[in-house]
């Protein structure tokens, strides 16, 4: 036997045999991979990673693509953690790191959870990938199927932002544009899976897609010198990241990668137009589902999966969840852009946004390790920056001219 | 008043196999009291300990979620379509 033991029910506890199904049989509650800690124990080693690719394939041991067969990457993960020192003059954190998920290969975070549900569907029979998508998964599961040869559909919103929609089409997957939200085209594809055999990233291989989302947080610690930081920001959509970014730090500490010590803080940000994790964190009350009005349509999911399980996480570490307005949005969008050089997408404006918000109101001393997941490229929703040639001066090829443009330079 | 319920995958264990069956009643939670009688298991799958809808199982009517209706008094006629959909993670 390998080292993935089962899927197990998160509510009943109920073990199946690891197969393509998100559902617990007899409870309906999501499915996780359950793991031999005592395999990984023995075979997983700070110097074992270490040795391993400059990808997220270093941890490998601890996914779920057993064996040592050739894999399909394109160079996934092992994003710079940038230790952003004026962006932290600005907010009052010395200790200010930004995880920098836009260097993925296609730009977004999904890269690392796409790379490892397409190797697990190839290694497990399937022909076909899919998904439903807000636009960053659609443009990873088109790209990694096309290095995988294996075909593919994508499942969209039909309002999608046109360089979402473009950077999916170059791939040449079948692209549906569904007349419908997020949440109904997610519906959509829910009912298709039950129909077709093909691997849906985010629904019937779910459980193995969403174990790379912890390799964000393994490289976090190995970058910062298998140390765990005082907190971590995390965009919420479903909230399935936020949970394997908890089911990561349980690991490392389990396997004594890290020191231990003080159990990171869990945070969770929200758009305000999409915002019912943070409302239900706020009011103590089960989470509701909500229609969606954002510019952040990478995390514009009403009905979050996760929801419930981000809120107990956010409690039990001592994080809080909190929501940022559109115009937070795209200020924090060219805060980061202005002083560290990051150009961050809507859902970067999203986590930078609440970092601000918590700075400004006096949630850190100054001197803690605050780390946050900036997880897509600004490429990817220019249309939100609002004239962007403002910053442009358009002159005559002339010395003069020039001198003129910028008073400011004369030396009198 | 016999409205058509779509059965996700997981639960078509409970219906022989069959994926749309019809079941009478006036709301959605008279037609998963009906769907209980004639399909046994329903219950304890998509309710929790205190006779609550769980959290994420999602039941539309035709395109609606329920949530944004009435919840399980919302009402039904004949021809209505209630999709029971597991919650998946996003994207």
């Amino acid at each position: 036997m390998g080292r993935v033991k089962s899927l197990i029910c998160r509510e009943c506890q109920s073990e199946f045999e690891p197969q393509a199904t998100h559902v617990c049989d007899l409870c309906f509650g999501p499915l996780e991979v359950k793991y031999d800690y005592g395999e990984l124990a023995r075979t997983v080693t700070r110097e074992s990673i270490e040795a391993g690719p400059n990808s997220l394939w270093r941890y490998r041991g601890l996914l779920p693509v057993e064996g040592d067969g050739e894999l399909v990457t394109l160079g996934e993960g092992m994003t710079p953690l940038v230790h952003a020192q004026r962006l932290g003059a600005e907010l009052g954190l010395s200790n200010l790191y930004i995880k920098n998920e836009t260097v993925n290969p296609t730009n977004s975070f999904k890269d690392r959870v796409v790379s490892v549900a397409v190797n697990w569907a190839r290694a497990n029979g399937f022909d076909t990938m899919a998904c439903a998508s807000t636009g960053n998964l659609a443009n990873s599961v088109a790209a990694y199927s096309a290095r995988a040869g294996m075909r593919c559909f994508v499942f969209i919103p039909a309002d999608l932002e046109a360089s979402k929609v473009l950077t999916t089409s170059v791939f040449a997957p079948n692209l549906v544009a569904v007349e419908g939200n997020y949440d109904e085209v997610n519906r959509l594809c829910s009912e298709l899976a039950d129909s077709y055999h093909w691997a849906f990233a985010n629904i019937n291989v779910r459980p193995f897609y969403a174990e790379g989302s912890k390799t964000l947080t393994y490289e976090t610690a190995e970058q910062l010198g298998w140390r765990l930081p005082d907190e971590i920001v995390i965009p919420i959509a479903s909230g399935c990241q936020f949970v394997k970014h908890n089911k990561a730090i349980q690991e490392l500490l389990e396997l004594e990668l890290v020191e231990p010590g003080k159990y990171p803080k869990l945070t969770g940000a929200q758009a305000l137009g999409c915002s019912p994790v943070a409302t239900a964190f706020k009011d103590g009350e089960p989470v509701r589902p909500v229609k969606p009005n954002t510019i952040a349509k990478s995390l514009a999911i009403g009905n979050p999966s996760d929801g419930k399980y981000v809120i107990d996480i956010a409690n039990g570490t001592g994080g809080v969840v909190e929501s940022v307005t559109e115009e937070e949005i795209v200020e924090s969008i060219e805060l980061l852009a202005g002083t560290e050089g990051i150009f961050a997408e809507t859902a970067g404006g999203v986590t930078i946004g609440v970092l601000r918000k918590l700075a400004r109101a006096g949630r850190w001393k100054g001197d803690e390790t605050v780390v946050a997941y900036v997880t897509g490229h600004g490429f990817k929703t220019i249309e939100v920056i609002p004239n962007l040639e403002r910053h442009r001066r358009t002159i005559r090829p002339s010395v003069r001219a020039f001198e003129e443009a910028f008073p400011e330079l004369a030396t009198g | 008043m016999a409205v058509k319920v779509r059965v996700p995958g997981p639960l078509r264990r409970l219906t022989a196999g069959e994926s749309i069956v019809e079941v009478d009643g006036a709301s959605v939670g008279e037609v998963l009291n009906n769907l209980e009688q004639k399909y046994p298991g329903f219950r304890e799958r998509i309710y929790d300990q205190e006779g609550k809808l769980r959290q994420f199982v999602n039941i539309y009517k035709n395109d609606e979620d329920i949530r944004f209706g009435s919840g399980l008094e919302t009402a039904v006629a004949a021809g209505d379509d209630l999709s029971i959909v597991p919650a998946v993670a996003g994207g």
